[in-house]
């Protein structure tokens, strides 16, 4: 594993690096997923679950999560979704152009800790994007990890992301022939769609896991991750093995401004991967 | 499997577990097995309800055709769920094509029989009504999640 950096050395957090895009990737109607290379200096070295600050030059700068494998540095891959302005902007970027790059921020997935155990993934839309870098850890690391299991909720069988690796992951995260580790479900599905239609959280209740030895980690909208906790709970899970990623706006990015301040905590400097004893008093809570 | 393993699958399994033995017992003489292959139809809509199942293995589309639209998916249940839970009510119909989409085994329970058990056995009855109420909670609330259209954009 790459080392833990929250920044690049030697590089002011608050001034954007130039990196050029040299792939652009259109994953579904809203989605695009970036490959970008530094136009000098180091490579981006990063753990799975941070974050950058991504700058288009001329229209804003928003949070997006890092999606690549940390083990390939060289080039930082992030899958953004064009929802306002600047999504919108990074989505239509193609080969050559260039976009300012903060980072890398945040809080990461716990892996080390959770090694030796299970570990139960869930993503819900867009929230597969900040766990693919933790897939691929655990994929280098197969061995270290008991049974590993990717419940993933998206809207229609035409928004799931990385459909192609998806299938090699069935494989290749499996821990025995037949473990049928990756769990698709969609909320809607006519014709063609041949796999399971319902929400996410109905895939908790059956899962074969050792509940005390399993660590679970979660993104997606914060009422999807209210029920999924609700559901990992009643199997067992300790409270305090339950980890989502916290994707509330924000602008600095290290702690000043104060605009992504929930309860006690900024999202963008101790999370925005949070342990859920940390924010179980203030996810149901609206005005934070 | 022998009916002192159907026994205890079924007091291992999260819908049945805390029965009494002598309920596990009961229902154990009461199930069916059945096997189902892909595009069969488990019943169908406007069919009585006669059975309520565990599924152990496969995958089931509750299905609703829609003149133009074809085969409309609600909702699929998987190994370890169970189906029909309106077999408490007697007289209901389905209001749903239940279709085979993976190969499946599961076990049938005769709701004839279980409705007459449960009068007979109101200690019996209470436990599966419990037990059904809450599949119908954790229906609802999956229809209710899916209502709220989280994954959609923001507006
Ligand atoms: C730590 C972190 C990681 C993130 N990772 C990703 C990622 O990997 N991929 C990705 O596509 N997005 C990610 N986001 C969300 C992304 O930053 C926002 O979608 C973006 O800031 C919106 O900016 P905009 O100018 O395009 O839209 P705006 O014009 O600012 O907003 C457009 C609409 O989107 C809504 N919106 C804005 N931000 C958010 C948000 N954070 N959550 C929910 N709704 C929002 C607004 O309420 C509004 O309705 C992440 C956010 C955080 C805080």
């Amino acid at each position: 594993m790459v080392n833990p950096i929250s920044y690049t050395p030697g590089q002011d957090p608050m001034q954007p690096r130039p990196f050029r895009v040299v792939r652009a990737i259109r994953e579904t109607a809203d989605v695009v997923t970036l490959e970008l290379e530094a136009q000098s200096g180091p490579p981006l070295a990063f753990q799975p679950g941070q974050f950058t600050m991504l700058y288009v030059f001329g229209v804003g700068e928003v949070p997006i999560s890092i999606s690549g494998d940390p083990h390939k540095p060289a080039r930082l891959v992030q899958t953004i979704r064009r929802v306002g302005l600047v999504t919108e902007a990074l989505c239509k970027l193609g080969r050559g152009d260039v976009v300012g790059v903060r980072g890398p921020f945040g809080s990461h997935w716990p892996l080390e800790q959770a090694r030796g155990g299970d570990v139960v993934i869930v993503a819900g839309g867009i929230g597969l994007p900040p766990l693919r870098p933790a897939i691929y850890h655990i994929l280098h690391q197969r061995q270290d990890y008991g049974r590993v299991y990717l419940l993933y909720g998206a809207r229609t069988p035409a928004d799931l992301l990385f459909p192609e690796e998806l299938k090699r992951w069935q494989h290749t995260l499996a821990h025995a022939p037949g473990a049928s580790p990756v769990r698709v479900t969609v909320d809607r599905a006519e014709g063609g769609w041949d796999g399971a239609v319902g929400v996410v959280t109905s895939l908790i209740p059956v899962l074969p896991i050792d509940p005390l030895r399993t660590t679970a980690l979660m993104v997606g909208p914060e009422v999807m991750m209210r029920f999924t906790i609700s559901e990992l709970r009643k199997r067992g899970i300790p409270e305090e093995n339950l980890y989502l990623s916290m994707e509330r706006n924000m602008k600095c990015a290290v702690g000043f401004c104060g605009h992504c301040q929930y309860g006690p905590h900024f999202i963008c400097k101790d999370g925005p991967v949070l342990a859920f004893p940390r924010v179980r008093d203030w996810i149901t809570r609206k005005e934070v | 499997m022998s009916k002192a393993g159907l026994e205890h699958y079924l007091g291992e399994h999260p819908f049945f577990r805390g029965m009494r033995p002598k309920d596990l017992a009961w229902l154990a003489e009461l199930a069916e097995p059945l096997a189902l292959e892909v595009g069969d139809y488990l019943y169908r809509e406007g069919d009585e309800s006669k059975d309520f199942y565990l599924i152990q293995e496969g995958l089931v589309r509750l299905e609703i055709h829609t003149p133009g639209r074809g085969e409309l998916v609600i909702q699929t249940l998987g190994p370890g769920e169970v189906l029909g839970w309106s077999v408490m009510l007697p007289e209901t119909r389905k209001t749903f094509d239940a279709r085979i989409f993976q190969a499946t085994r599961l076990l049938a329970f005769d709701a004839a029989a279980v409705r007459k058990h449960s009068e007979e056995d109101h200690h019996f009855g209470y436990e599966l009504c419990k037990r059904f109420s809450r599949v119908i909670g954790e229906r609802l609330q999956a229809t209710r999640l899916r209502l709220l259209d989280l994954y959609g954009q923001p507006h």
